[in-house]
């Protein structure tokens, strides 16, 4: 079984076809609509993503648990701290 | 250690000197991502770069002096919109209504390519509360009042933008 699918998240976010800086944009302003130990699936298809969210998640402190790709679009998995 | 408050966030000083669309991009989407951080923000607008704090955003960009500037067709099949078209100066400088060609054609390829409006950037950098400082001697010196520009545009000069810089982890000129 693979990783992703026994992370359950509280919120989903398509970020698909937007370019920097929409995806962290709107993932810091669907982030902060959650509450500690809720989790975030962020979904995108810009290839800034990948090292923009973990840049993100290391300055915000809210915790990548996982960053994939699943059917040609990367995905998230951020827990809010 | 130049930050008097160890605790404060981590905080970004952006001075905006151009008013032209493409160089009116580099600041907000600057100050957005920082503002998606969680830190703290501010830009200071002079010379140029004050137009981009009018309502209504008027930016254009020209090729001319942006030698290197790829002009991309946003309509048609892949391939004729990945040529690059090598525009001549002589061309550009003669042609009336260039730069507006030039400015619709970027527009379009950015709204293609899924990249927000510069409206829409300036929006989010309001919604995060960046703090947006008008250059009080670039006013005068081309008539704007106060009144010209937004209403969360705030008003200062060097030192204003000084002293916010000093306790910024990073300042930038563009």
């Amino acid at each position: 079984m693979e990783a992703f699918e026994v992370i359950k998240e509280d919120r989903l976010l398509d970020c698909s076809d937007m370019l920097c800086p929409m995806p962290i944009v709107n993932t810091a302003k669907a982030m902060k609509e959650l509450q500690p130990g809720q989790v975030l699936k962020m979904i995108s298809t810009d290839a800034g993503s990948p090292p923009d969210i973990e840049a993100w998640s290391r300055q915000t402190g809210n915790e990548l648990l996982l960053s994939t790709v699943e059917g040609g679009k990367f995905v998230f998995f951020l827990k809010k701290a | 250690m130049s930050k008097s408050n160890p605790n404060a966030p981590k905080r970004l000083a952006l001075i905006s000197s151009k008013g032209t669309l493409d160089w009116a991009y580099p600041p907000f989407i600057l100050a957005s991502a920082a503002g998606a951080m969680g830190w703290e923000v501010g830009v200071f607008f002079t010379f140029y770069g004050l137009t981009l704090l009018k309502p209504e955003l008027t930016a254009a960009v020209s090729p001319l002096g942006n030698p290197a500037m790829p002009m991309k067709m946003p309509f048609g099949p892949e391939a004729f919109q990945n040529v690059n078209w090598n525009m001549p100066n002589l061309l550009m400088s003669n042609m009336p209504g260039f730069e507006g060609v030039a400015t619709s054609l970027m527009k379009q390829t950015f709204k293609n390519k899924g990249v927000a409006t510069v409206e829409e950037l300036r929006d989010v950098c309001i919604d995060m509360d960046v703090r947006l400082i008008g250059c009080q001697m670039t006013m005068d010196v081309f008539g704007f009042n106060k009144d010209d520009f937004i209403p969360q545009a705030e008003i200062g000069g060097a030192a204003t933008f000084l002293e916010y810089a000093a306790d910024a982890d990073v300042q930038l000129f563009i």
